[in-house]
């Protein structure tokens, strides 16, 4: 069970010692990753959740590790979507140090690359497993510093200044958090997230450290209004960065903030907060939309719909009182999955049209699809996926919302989803048309060959979440053979 | 698997895996694209045939997948399905043949003819649709595979149309999929079966169910140009000749209409609609986009703008006599014309193909005197035309005869004003074009004469036109034999036992 944290880790230090076949190594840890998670999939499948006391410690003293489903979903997530993204990395730098005027900045940018993302999964794979809230601050610090130096890495001044923006706002989330702790800690005396589950009683002082520990991943959220940081920080990094960003980082911080909500505080969650969470939530989804609209650059318009997309996200919460934990668990689990891999697939393709016409102005991309016909597939299967039509994963999340949000008689979120669906598809269709316009004296027998490693990776992820959807039961199946430890907290401790 | 699940399976791939062949393929392949193209269509024709054959014998085709709790993908051959299915199959064919001659030597065919592939395996996939969720998904992944055969030239004229088009489209598509969800909140996952769903109907609010019956109605009546969401179709006219007629005759308008039938027939039911009384709203609406479509289209120079508002008027024939679901008369008539406007309008549009792509003619203006130049296609087209305008012998006549005695059945005198008063229209819209084309003088040379050759135009332009305008006359002479499209619809009627 420590393999997907040990792995990454030590393939980061190799990365950093050695200076040539780096992406041989980081390769090899993503995929030995991959291998890990499926292997823990079959465990969980076969023997159901389990835990593993690290160096044979008990808690309250030493550090657990747990796998459940939506854990395991997560990890998986990462794996699917680290491995696509490492290869098209690979692709992008060497696209990068193939132009002979700045060989040796890009060749520097590859060699801090490596190590640094190596970091963040590392990171990413202990935040999903840990099950002790000090141990996910350590992951949680890990992932921050990681991801705010990968943002830095292109250079430019407005990447500088918007990765210090946020290292900034992330060593703020992970103060408050840290903060919440010491209040559960002075408590308590505990550190486990299931001893916290039995304690879980009421008063000032819990209620205090859950809501500090929610500002500060919400802030790591980019929930709005609090989302200020992340359009400039992942539209200005190199197109790998802003697709590891904007799919794997934004969810460790939400997965934290839901298992604590649902599984570990439930019973001093009060409807209020709920219904707060789900109007910010609806906020998100329509101004993150509205502003994806205004957009004129390509990359810009991919990372407010992040903010967008981020609200489905919240607008499950309120949903909660008809159906229980596991029933919202797999909302968002479809909608974390297809996001992950809908988003980075965007963000590859958009890094593409990047490379290949040396700009992203949105009004000057015609041409484009008859040059990049699979990095247009992408963009538009990608696209579809995020629109939540059938049946990508994005439609099975909806449907669950709509049909929730219909049993409980609170139709207004099933509005707001529809509307958010629909203005998505402004955005990315304002994006798809300008794709098909053929420019004045265009040839179309003028051939640029483009690395496969560019444009595979984001097809293929792209398909993974438009059949995501067709797919649904496995996920289904692997939440409800996980969530038997869930069943005995279940009665009586919902609001 | 049995083999009739296998069956459909290949229905369905046998365009899908062409059309995602014919995307791989270089652009100057142009050979082995047609072979794909031709040789995916004949075999699904004759695959959709065994089925029909199957269907007539009794035997239930049937693919369940179930995604998730309440939510199941359902294909399901029933009679209704394969007169849609044998219909979109058969006109694909001839548009395709009709493209290929069409598309010649322009840019970007790879992409087209991709595109039209995946369209067609769609509209299959709409008339083998078993569930709501099912029509959903297909409905919506029209809007689209059509799309980027809309926009193809790829003009900002284009483009402008292409997103009006999507606005309607998902908007609509979004009013279909809330009505529903609301509609499996409230009735529970209903398959789509010849009661409607009774037993649990009896249960519930009346004016919920109405309610998601407007949703729904609106939500389909996007595709089918009902009035007052019509907007997009006349500017979907900057297509290509063979997505016109593609779009008018089998893919998304008809997709709309389909879903009207399923949705009064199979999803509500004839008693329960009868009880909620909502059918007099549907057959004013009906009725208004009839006369409305006329009369726009009467105003028209533009050929193809004609023919587009002539389409929002004719297929809310099928509209109107869903609306008189208690006659099965009406009925008849409503669900045959969904074959009869196929076959006539994809005539009409062909010969507007012909002209502009021959002779640059675009508007009925420069029409003088054209009969002469092109007698068989001026001879199609106005076969097409008379069956528009209802005309015996040809199939036009036959819808219009059965949703008239179907109105008098029901004693509902506004049917018979609305049919005559639309014929007259259709009359005053088409025989002026027919009068200037056949008697008219030629005035001055064509707008761009392109073509000089044996025939009048390209062979591959010519022959579709003169098959489907032969079906026309044929299939509205022989309608009371065994083997017609109002035999089968006397079947599929029976089979709802009405």
């Amino acid at each position: 069970m420590i393999i997907p944290i040990v792995l990454p880790l030590t393939a980061g230090l190799l990365t950093f010692l050695f200076t040539r076949r780096t992406f041989v190594i980081a390769l090899a840890a993503v995929l030995a990753n991959l291998l890990a998670v499926c292997f823990l999939t079959y465990q969980l499948l076969v023997f159901g959740p389990m835990h593993c006391h690290v160096g044979g410690w008990k808690p309250p003293l030493g550090i657990t590790l747990r796998t459940d489903g939506p854990a395991l979903l997560m990890l998986l997530m990462s794996a699917v979507t680290g491995l696509a993204i490492t290869l098209y990395a690979r692709g992008y730098f060497c696209y990068r140090i193939s132009d002979p005027r700045r060989t040796g900045r890009h060749q520097r940018q590859q060699r801090y690359f490596w190590p640094l993302w190596m970091l963040l999964l590392a990171g990413l794979n202990g935040l999903f497993l840990s099950n002790d809230i000090f141990n996910i601050y350590v992951t949680l610090e890990l992932i921050g510093i990681s991801a705010a130096s990968l943002a830095a890495l292109s250079g430019k001044p407005a990447s500088q200044l918007a990765s210090f923006r946020y290292l900034m706002v992330n060593l703020l989330g992970s103060l408050t958090y840290l903060l919440g702790i010491v209040f559960i800690y002075r408590s308590y005396g505990v550190l486990d997230l299931d001893l916290l589950r039995n304690l879980t009683a009421g008063g000032p002082g819990i209620r205090a450290a859950l809501a500090l520990m929610s500002v500060g991943l919400m802030l790591k959220t980019a929930l709005f209004p609090l989302h200020f940081w992340l359009p400039p920080a992942h539209a200005n990094a190199l197109a790998p960065v802003s697709a590891i960003l904007s799919a794997l980082v934004v969810k460790g911080s939400f997965y934290l903030l839901f298992r604590f909500w649902f599984e570990i505080f439930p019973s001093i969650i009060s409807t209020p907060a709920l219904n707060f969470m789900g109007t910010l939530g609806a906020l998100a989804i329509l101004w993150g939309a509205i502003q994806s609209i205004r957009q004129q650059r390509l990359k810009l318009m991919v990372a407010y719909s992040t903010v967008s997309q981020l609200g489905y996200l919240f607008i499950a919460f309120p949903l909660v009182r008809v159906d229980g934990t596991e029933h919202l668990w797999s909302i968002v689990i479809f909608m974390a999955l297809a996001h992950a891999c809908a988003k980075s697939a965007l963000f590859m393709a958009a890094g593409t049209i990047f490379l290949h016409l040396g700009h992203d102005r949105i009004k000057d991309l015609s041409g484009v699809r008859s040059r990049l016909p699979v990095t247009v597939f992408a963009y538009g299967i990608a696209g579809v996926s995020l629109m939540g039509l059938p049946p990508s994963g994005g439609f099975i999340g909806k449907w669950l919302m709509l049909t929730s949000s219909l049993a409980s008689s609170q139709w207004w979120w099933a509005l707001v989803v529809m509307t958010g669906s629909l203005l998505a598809s402004i955005y990315v269709f304002r994006v798809m048309s300008r794709f098909f316009v053929i420019p004045e004296g265009f040839s179309f027998n003028k051939k640029d060959p483009i690395s496969p490693l560019l444009e595979w990776p984001a097809l293929i992820l792209a398909l993974i979440s438009m059949f995501l959807g067709l797919a649904a039961s496995w996920p289904l199946y692997i939440l409800a053979t996980g969530s038997t430890t869930l069943a005995w907290i279940m009665p009586g401790v919902l609001p | 698997m049995n083999w009739g699940q296998w069956l459909l399976t290949a229905i369905l791939l046998s365009s899908f895996i062409p059309g995602i062949i014919i995307f791989g393929l270089p652009e100057e392949k142009h050979r082995l694209r047609t072979i794909l193209n031709l040789c995916g269509s004949i075999l699904k024709i004759s695959l959709i045939l065994v089925m029909d054959t199957g269907i007539y014998f009794g035997h239930h085709f049937e693919i369940r997948m179930a995604i998730i709790p309440g939510v199941e993908l359902l294909l399901n051959g029933d009679p209704l399905s394969a007169l849609f299915a044998t219909l979109s199959s058969v006109l694909w064919l001839l548009t395709t043949i009709y493209a290929v001659g069409y598309l010649e030597g322009s840019p970007n065919r790879s992409h087209f003819f991709g595109y039209f592939s995946l369209c067609v395996t769609v509209t299959i996939g709409i008339a083998l649709a078993g569930n709501l969720v099912t029509f959903l998904l297909f409905y919506e992944m029209l809007t689209l595979t059509t799309y980027p055969l809309i926009i193809h030239r790829g003009t900002q004229k284009s483009l402008r149309a292409g997103r009006n088009y999507l606005i309607y489209a998902f908007s609509g598509g979004a009013v279909f999929l809330f009505a529903v969800v609301a509609l499996q909140a409230v009735v529970g996952p209903a398959d789509f079966t010849a009661a409607g769903f009774s037993p649990t109907f009896i249960n519930t609010d009346g004016t919920i169910l109405t309610l998601i019956f407007v949703l729904l109605i609106i939500g389909v009546g996007v595709k089918a140009a009902l009035v007052p969401l019509h907007g997009w179709l006349p500017q979907a006219m900057v297509a290509p000749a063979p997505v016109s007629a593609l779009l008018h005759a089998v893919a998304v308008v008809k997709a709309g209409a389909f879903g009207i039938i399923r949705i009064v027939l199979d999803v509500y039911g004839v008693h329960n609609l009868l009880l909620l009384g909502v059918l007099p709203l549907l057959g004013a609406v009906a009725s208004i986009t009839i006369l409305y479509g006329s009369v726009r289209a009467l105003q028209q120079d533009d050929l193809k703008r004609r023919l587009a508002y002539s389409t929002i008027s004719q297929v809310s024939y099928i509209a109107l006599g869903m609306s008189l679901v208690d006659q099965p008369l009406a009925v008849i008539g409503g669900i045959v014309h969904l074959v009869h406007q196929g076959l006539m309008k994809i005539t009409l549009f062909f010969c507007a193909g012909n002209l502009a792509e021959t002779l640059g003619i675009h508007r009925i203006s420069e029409m003088s005197g054209v009969a002469r130049r092109m007698p068989l296609t001026m001879a199609a087209f106005a076969v097409g035309a008379f069956g528009m305008i209802g005309i015996p012998p040809t199939v036009g006549f036959i819808s219009k005869w059965y949703l008239g005695l179907g109105g008098l059945a029901a004693s509902n005198w506004w049917v018979m004003i609305v049919l005559a008063v639309s014929s007259l229209l259709n009359g005053c819209y088409f025989l002026p074009i027919l009068a200037k084309a056949w008697f008219g003088k030629q005035q001055g040379p064509w707008p761009e004469e392109q073509y000089n050759g044996r025939f009048e135009t390209h062979l591959m332009l010519l022959v579709p036109p003169l098959i489907t305008a032969f079906i026309v006359m044929v299939a509205g002479l022989v309608a009371n034999a065994q083997i017609s499209p109002l035999a089968w619809v006397r079947f599929i009627v029976r089979e709802y036992g009405l």
